[in-house]
């Protein structure tokens, strides 16, 4: 693996001593208020500005810049048996705008990622349908294709926090989540196609990998807006990412966005398999459980500052931005409190507002050198305001584990580093 | 799939004239002829009664057409590069020279453009997709984009495997608790242990009943699961992990079986068949209710939020810090070996921080006895997972399934006196055998080769470096 995490550690260590983090920052401060001397930045010749650099070609596929490579994804070994059946998180706190590169959208295998050669690949629709048809990726190819922004969000997303705080960065509490453009076909028209037969009230989306994963989805889900994708970003799907080609499920948990996507049956009942069952059902406190709990709830996260993110520069003007997204529509509207819910601000929204897609706020104040508690709360397009997690646990009890959309607090002491926290 | 099988070869031959005439394009024309003739003969397969003389006789003329084409194009491509050099009115009669048909020809300055028939497609599919959000059912009929072909049902047969509750899809056959047993201690038991009580952190698939209400619920089939249809499909689809769908349809009704077994639903003589498979219902079948937030959850959540002077006060109740379970760069791969051992995660952490910094004492103890490779013993140990759902080893190991294995480097074979061993190694026990790296390494390659009639249910390792890690990791255990 190549994902070794070498930035800032949001380690108990770095966060007692505050050396490694706050350290670089006050530098930087300080020359840039206090300048004695001339800048040797600016003064000195850099390596850069005399010699020549790479022609073009020299990474036929480009890379980010070397002084980058701390962004990337990172697992948490505990949550499960083996990295083959696991997941891990994208690095929120490191990206910006709404759109998530290919490389650190988040990944969650159940027996792998297969790879698959798109010449051996077939679709197969089969069930109640008037025809039952193959198609090949060049049939696929030929078919009307859409683009659309759309975030995908695993539905044990900061499932690890329903009984406390407990995993110090929003890389790991918030990030099972990943938002990209895809191109794909219209589920409609596939289905349309092989032709629907009047009882077809469900289909069944299968997985060509080692899980064959399957999920019941109802026909109006998908005779609305799913897609047949088989790009992201403009590029080919990622092979972690189901290429090549996989489902989307518009603001739906992404279990059900079934990878490397290689049959849709179609049928009157729903099945019932081990994803919508055994997992991905929402046990409450009765100890009765939600079953087919599909659309993702109006959930906001701030990514800066956060626990992997301090406030290095000190005292003085502070961006705040954060992540913002709904499974039922566009986020209008976010707040931000800096004193743990005393007070509220509404932030900034930036960027496209795009249904079921991630949004960008941005909150600037004046930071005094105090501890802080931030909080944000999205507010979407239904009305919709995310809860705190003690009213979530109200409603549900704490052994969920799926859809923990509560509010995230970071406390951040006068040092600037940020911790998960819970508040009264 | 086409309903105009003539047009399609027909557009097949127009296609493969057209191979001969561009070199430029061969290897796609060669590819698409290839396509069509592969669709005309998988259509001549498909047999469809009123279509089938046409399509036979297309799909046959087709294959043909295609190998010439196919030898013909690879002799143009050596012409071709010959030629390269020479005016491009030389390749451009030469090309002409070898046709029947008028060519398409290349178009040159000069030359004016005359259009084919291309135009844009006015089909409803197309109009259609523009235009509309939303569509119900009713308007996608008569829809069509023509593509794709259809299914064979050998095809579907070979995909189509899912199980519904009400024994939609279930497979002819059946298997008992017994044979259940066996095939589940060979194939599952390394991951969920013997009486599904989950080693590590894979699954619990036995007990957990009562526990739904209570902190940290055990979610079984016995416990949890609404449907037996669920236990078939995943076993069969997905299951053994890293061998999925190896397992016959009577082994995985055996296995299902095993695993009402241990959850106490079935008695030890049962047998799951295709015919009783929907009689057996599962204990928590009606613990599920369809998701109803909107009926609750929504409206509470909807409401306008306070913004100003919303509390008086606020107080940290839980710091993650504290917890400390967020993984660092340092002890991610130490963590990974011992956060398997137990479900206590933060245990687990602070544990492995202490070993990682203190060079692990003991470990290099029983190394240094030893005198073993310790990236060997570090390798076995891992490999040892394979076993310890049977056997124990360290300090106040017992025996389980199997005996513990502390000194079993140099112990009489069936050496153990409280420990029941089948035949074969009472006999080796009487003459007096001892293992020693060699035939323990057999015995380990190849259980039930070496010693036929072992009870050990473990099918042996696979790689000599397994072996030798396995060896140099029990080395490291003294008898006790």
């Amino acid at each position: 693996m190549d994902t070794k995490f070498k930035g800032m550690k949001p380690s108990r260590r770095s966060f007692l001593s505050g050396a490694a983090a706050a350290g670089v920052g006050s530098v930087a401060a300080t020359v840039a208020k206090g300048q004695t001397a001339p800048d040797p930045a600016i003064t000195e010749l850099q390596d850069w500005q005399v010699y020549l650099g790479d022609g073009v070609d020299a990474a036929p596929y480009g890379m980010p810049s070397k002084h980058e490579s701390h962004v990337v994804r990172r697992t948490v070994e505990w949550l499960t048996a083996d990295n083959v059946s696991s997941i891990n998180f994208t690095p929120l706190h490191e990206l910006d705008g709404i759109i998530t590169p290919n490389g650190v959208c988040f990944e969650r295998h159940h027996s792998g990622a297969a790879e698959i050669d798109p010449a051996e690949h077939r679709l197969m629709i089969n069930g109640l349908v008037d025809k039952e048809l193959v198609f090949t990726m060049e049939d696929l190819m030929r078919f009307p294709r859409e683009n659309h922004v759309y975030f995908l969000e695993c539905a044990a997303n900061t499932g690890m926090e329903w009984a406390g705080a407990q995993l110090n960065g929003c890389q790991f509490t918030h990030g099972m989540i990943h938002n990209v453009m895809y191109t794909g076909i219209p589920l409609r028209l596939l289905l349309a196609e092989a032709g629907i037969k009047p009882n077809a009230k469900w289909i069944l989306p299968e997985g060509a990998d080692a899980a064959a994963m399957t999920r019941s989805i109802p026909m109006e889900k998908a005779l609305d807006d799913c897609l047949v994708a088989f790009k992201m970003n403009g590029e080919a799907l990622r092979t972690e990412q189901g290429y090549p080609v996989r489902l989307v499920v518009p603001g739906w948990e992404g279990n059900m966005w079934v990878k490397w996507l290689r049959r849709i049956e179609v049928g009157d009942e729903a099945w019932h398999h081990r994803e919508e069952t055994s997992k991905y059902t929402d046990l409450l406190e009765n100890g009765e459980a939600r079953r087919f709990t599909w659309e993702m709830d109006a959930k906001s996260v701030i990514t800066n500052p956060s626990p992997q993110a301090p406030i290095t520069h000190g005292p003085g003007y502070t961006v705040l931005t954060g992540l913002a997204w709904s499974g039922r529509g566009t986020i209008p509207r976010v707040d931000v409190t800096l004193d743990g819910g005393k007070n509220w601000h509404q932030a900034r929204m930036s960027g496209p507002s795009l249904s079921k897609s991630m949004h960008r706020f941005y909150f600037e104040f004046e930071w005094d050198g105090k501890p802080l508690l931030l909080q944000s709360r999205a507010h979407d397009s239904t009305g919709y305001v995310q809860p705190t997690k003690d009213q979530l646990r109200d409603w549900r009890g704490e052994n969920s584990i799926y859809h923990n959309n509560g509010i995230q607090t970071w406390y951040v002491n006068e040092k600037g580093e940020a911790e998960n926290v819970e508040i009264s | 799939m086409s309903k105009f099988p003539n047009q399609l070869a027909l557009v097949a031959v127009a296609t493969t004239s057209v191979v001969a005439l561009s070199v430029g394009l061969s290897e796609r024309a060669v590819y698409r002829a290839e396509l069509a003739a592969a669709e005309a003969s998988a259509m001549a397969e498909a047999n469809q009664p009123a279509e089938a003389p046409v399509v036979e006789e297309m799909a046959g003329a087709e294959t043909v057409v295609t190998e010439e084409v196919t030898e013909e194009v690879v002799a143009e491509s050596e012409v071709v590069e010959e030629v390269v050099e020479e005016p491009a009115e030389e390749v451009a009669e030469a090309d002409a020279a070898m046709t029947e048909e008028a060519p398409a020809e290349e178009l040159e300055a000069g030359m004016a453009f005359e259009g084919g028939m291309s135009r844009p497609a006015l089909f409803v599919g197309a109009a259609w997709a523009q235009t509309h959000e939303s569509p119900m059912i009713g308007e996608l009929e008569g829809i069509t984009f023509d593509l794709g072909r259809e299914a064979l049902a050998e095809e579907v047969a070979a995909w189509n495997i899912d199980i519904r509750p009400d024994g939609q899809g279930l497979p002819e056959g059946s298997g008992d608790v017994w044979t259940g047993e066996e095939v589940y201690i060979e194939n599952c038991a390394m991951c969920h242990g013997d009486f599904g009580e989950g080693r590590a952190r894979w699954p619990v698939l036995a007990g957990g009943w009562d526990t739904l209400e209570r902190e940290d619920p055990v979610k079984t089939p016995g416990s949890y699961w609404p449907y037996l249809s669920t236990v078939w499909d995943y076993v069969h689809r997905a299951m053994p992990y890293g061998q999925a769908q190896t397992l016959t349809d009577d082994e995985v009704y055996a296995i299902t079986a095993y695993i009402l077994y241990l959850n106490n639903l079935v008695d030890d003589d049962f047998e799951l068949s295709q015919d009783n498979f929907t009689e057996v219902r599962l204990p928590n079948e009606d613990g599920f209710f369809m998701d109803d937030r909107d009926e609750g959850e929504i409206p509470a959540f909807s409401e306008e939020p306070c913004m100003e002077n919303c509390k008086d006060n606020v107080e940290i109740t839980m710091r993650a810090s504290v917890l400390d379970v967020t993984p660092e760069e340092e002890e991610a791969e130490v963590t990974e070996a011992a956060a398997e051992t137990t479900e206590d995660a933060a245990t687990e952490e602070a544990a492995t921080e202490d070993a990682a910094t203190e060079e692990a004492p003991a470990e290099e103890e029983a190394t240094e006895m030893a005198a073993v490779d310790p990236a060997l013993v570090e390798e076995g140990e891992g490999v040892f997972r394979k076993c310890r759902a049977c056997h124990q080893v360290g300090e106040g190991a017992v025996n389980r399934t199997g005996p513990h294995l502390n000194g079993v480097l140099g112990r009489t074979i069936g050496g153990i006196d409280d420990f029941r061993y089948s035949s074969v190694f009472e006999e080796a026990n009487a003459a007096g055998q001892v293992w020693g790296p060699e035939n323990l390494g057999a015995y380990l390659a190849d259980p039930r080769g070496a010693m036929p009639g072992t009870k050990m249910s473990f099918a042996g390792l696979r790689s000599e470096d397994e072996i030798a890690a396995m060896i140099a990791y029990l080395s490291t255990f003294e008898a006790q």
